[in-house]
């Protein structure tokens, strides 16, 4: 009896695979086709309406005025957000100071933190947000279909990443692979490793760089990989590994966790790149410039020294640049007409989230709730950090 | 008397079972087909528009991660090709050595089970019931973060010096390693061993016939010691080094290494699978008629006699199909390892989709191999199962 069932389903499978094989061909080929020429179809009917169009005014004799060209899609965000009455973002719900829950179920985190800033700046209020948890292999696919607005999930900009997924708009946190090592193990180069076990989470590109670091500095190495992240740190606290690798903040978060932290360091070595950056979905360029454009104010905010404590108060500084960057009235447009906000928009955003270094503390600074971490590359350009944003004027 | 009026001779087509039950027939595998060519053309015509065809040139490529443990040689530039094979060698060792293992325990633990003291039969059915009743997943993680990495750290290893060091790092044991010019003695060594077991199978043979004493199993010992000492003194006297392991740096260098990973996962697998085994063993036992050992007894056999030539032989028929499907449970099973940190053949292949982001061919690939180990090991045992089975006349 199986052994006919066996035979009746292998053919029937082998003969979905033929029929397959003869059908596939056809509408591979015509799906894309129909593609290619849909789009032209509307073109040309569009271009039969200007021509008519045309011929009207020339009669009319009267110029028409110079429009603004705008593609397809331009505007929609910001009127889909105004109607919803709230940002939709994709965020973290489980990694410490970037997007967690606190002890009452909050979500929040820095990278929280700026979906807030744009709620507050273009709907007034930073709580007008919704935040969808989602996983680090869905980060592409939502962006791609533009189920959310934005992504801010500790997300790295990569060439692949921008050209596939969707716009990267301002990195927001340079972060980089590090090691962190016990204090009595006497490491403190790349050099003191040769020889050393490494627990690292398997399938990152954190990984790969590990291998290419130690290859490239002729060193040998024994790596200890585990599917979920949690089992690195508990192998590496257990004694398994004398090393463990990742990014920096992710280190600081592990250690944070720790019985006794002081016992470990985070060496000052950077082996990566990951500068994490909050991400919009192509095709909408006004959305694009909107949160770029409160990044910016966030970073020219803390270089002001506004904070959301004194931005009532620096309305009225000397300085007009914080004035018109406030909204303040009579002062000059830093560009929001053409990007559809309110004048003091970016100063609802600092006064809802704070500054850019206010963020930055509130999560990692000496008394920050998540972590410590030192600003390193976070900071100011003007205190030798990379934070530098292009002026709000 | 039967009339033509009442029973026509021709029944109508819609009410004639055979062709019921053809179109029945034909309709249920119109659907199947049509089910399949739906799934299997939606998946063609998915990959194809994502640009990602079902090839697997990828595999050429360079991996780009390491691999702690494998037994041929491998590092992170050769190509993911290469590191599927080392993931499925390390899967072939693990299972090997953990059907062996359980074998040889579940035998012991059944038989314990059987015992006439109410001690030794409760300590066998109290480990019966704690493997059998906790999931295999709780126990690796159990051995693996519970056991195996609570041992001491590398110095402070449990050692017998200049034999075996015992450390969180894994068992490191002196090891005899094959000296230069000792591939002679490598080769007697194999020839003797061929040779012991056709001696053997011959001289027994010769007994069975002719009913005469042959003294096989003194004969072939001696040749089994006799040929591996000739090649011994022909390659010069010093074919065999011993490898002693070495404290270097971070870890032990040398000798012959059992690392944490492989050890927990072998433990976990074999104790696990030989609980069931263990059972697998009693049903077999007790399936033997208990005349049969009655009369045993009756002839004068001692109970060792009685075991190894009354029960086993009669308990094997009923045992070996069971058997099989654990044994094909346990290497399944090894791919639990991932969560534990050893690098077998499924832990491999989803590092590999993550960095070639070629999901669905390697998890055929994946399935393809371990459906080809099962079938393999399946038959082979089976062939196994025909030959001890009763020839019934």
């Amino acid at each position: 009896m199986s052994r006919k069932l066996f035979y009746l389903f292998s053919i029937l499978i082998a003969i979905s695979f033929l029929a397959v094989a003869c059908g596939a061909k056809p509408t591979a080929t015509t799906a894309p086709a129909s593609g290619e020429v849909a789009a032209p179809v509307i073109e040309t009917v569009e271009v039969i309406k200007t021509v008519i169009v045309t011929q009207e005014v020339t009669v009319q004799g009267t110029p028409l005025p110079p429009e603004v060209l705008k593609p397809k899609g331009y505007g929609e965000t910001l009127a889909a957000v105004q109607a919803n009455g709230k940002v939709v973002c994709g965020v973290h719900t489980s990694l410490l100071g970037f997007g967690y829950l606190d002890e009452n179920g909050r979500n929040i985190g820095f990278d929280i933190d700026f979906c807030r800033a744009v709620a507050a700046a273009v709907l007034g209020d930073p709580d007008a947000i919704e935040a969808v948890p989602i996983t680090a292999a869905d980060r592409g696919p939502v962006l791609q279909t533009g189920e959310v607005n934005m992504v801010t999930r500790n997300m790295t900009w990569t060439s692949k990443r921008d050209a596939e997924w969707g716009n990267f708009t301002w990195i927001t946190f340079y972060d980089g692979q590090g090691f962190l090592v016990r204090k009595d193990s006497g490491i403190a180069t790349l050099q003191d490793m040769d020889g050393a076990t490494v627990c690292v989470t398997t399938g990152t590109t954190t990984e790969k760089n590990l291998a290419t670091s130690f290859a490239d500095a002729g060193l040998t190495y024994e790596a200890v990989t585990f599917e979920d992240t949690p089992s690195v740190y508990s192998a590496y606290v257990e004694g398994r590994c004398d090393v463990a690798t990742s990014d920096k903040s992710q280190l600081a978060a592990a250690r944070a966790g720790f019985a006794t932290p002081e016992d470990h360091i985070i060496l000052p070595i950077t082996i990566s790149k990951e500068p994490l950056t909050p991400a919009v979905p192509t095709g909408d360029d006004q959305w694009f410039d909107i949160v770029k454009t409160v990044i910016w104010g966030l970073v020219n905010a803390e270089e002001y020294g506004i904070t959301s404590a004194n931005v009532e108060e620096m309305k009225s500084n000397e300085n007009s640049d914080i004035r018109a960057m406030l909204g303040v009235e009579g002062e000059a447009d830093w560009g929001y007409t053409a990007l559809g906000l309110s004048p003091d928009s970016l100063a609802k955003a600092i006064s809802a989230v704070g500054n850019y270094g206010e963020i930055y503390d509130r999560y990692f600074g000496a008394n920050g709730i998540a972590f410590q971490l030192d600003r390193g590359l976070n900071n100011l350009w003007t205190n030798g950090g990379l934070m530098y944003a292009p002026p709000i004027k | 008397m039967v009339t033509d009026e009442y029973f026509p001779k021709k029944i109508p087509i819609w009410r004639d079972e055979r062709v019921l039950k053809a179109v029945a027939q034909i309709i249920s595998s119109l659907i199947v087909i049509g089910f399949l060519y739906w799934v299997i053309g939606n998946f063609i015509a998915i990959t194809q528009q994502r640009g990602m065809p079902l090839t697997y040139g990828f595999l050429k490529e360079a991996a780009g991660f390491p691999i702690k443990e494998s037994f041929i040689p491998y590092d992170s530039t050769m190509s993911f090709g290469r590191a599927v094979l080392v993931g499925l060698i390390n899967t072939l060792v693990v299972s090997a050595a953990g059907i062996l293992v359980a074998t040889v325990l579940g035998f012991l633990i059944g038989l314990m089970r059987l015992s006439s003291n109410w001690l030794i039969s409760r300590i066998g059915l109290a480990y019966i019931e704690f493997h059998r009743n906790i999931p295999l997943l709780v126990l690796l993680f159990l051995w693996y973060f519970g056991v195996f990495t609570k041992l001491p750290a590398v110095k402070e290893s449990i050692a017998v010096p200049g034999f075996i060091y015992i450390n969180q790092r894994g068992f490191y044991l002196t090891w005899p390693r094959l000296a230069e010019g000792g591939t002679l003695f490598a080769a007697s060594l194999v020839a003797g061993i061929l040779l012991a077991i056709v001696t053997w199978s011959v001289l027994r043979r010769i007994r069975e016939v002719k009913g005469k004493e042959t003294y096989f199993g003194r004969v072939s010992l001696a040749v089994l010691i006799l040929v591996p000492l000739v090649g011994w003194f022909a390659s010069g006297g010093r074919p065999m080094l011993l490898d002693v392991p070495i404290l270097k740096g971070f870890n032990f260098q040398g000798g012959l290494r059992l690392t944490t990973e492989f050890t927990a996962l072998l433990i976990g697998l074999a104790m696990y699978t030989s609980a069931f085994i263990a059972e697998v063993v009693r049903s077999g036992i007790q399936a033997v008629q208990k005349g049969q050992i009655e009369a045993a007894r009756a002839v004068g056999l001692r109970y060792s006699q009685i075991l190894s030539l009354i029960i086993i032989p009669q308990a094997m028929r009923v045992m070996i199909p069971p058997l099989i499907s654990q044994y094909l449970n346990l290497t399944k099973n090894s791919s639990l390892a991932l969560v534990i940190g050893y690098q077998e053949l499924f832990a491999i292949g989803k590092v590999t989709i993550n960095q070639a982001g070629r999901a669905v061919p390697v998890f055929i690939l994946i399935m393809a191999t371990y459906l080809a180990i099962s079938l393999l090991t399946s038959i082979i045992l089976n062939i196994y199962n025909k030959r001890v089975q009763f020839i019934e006349r």
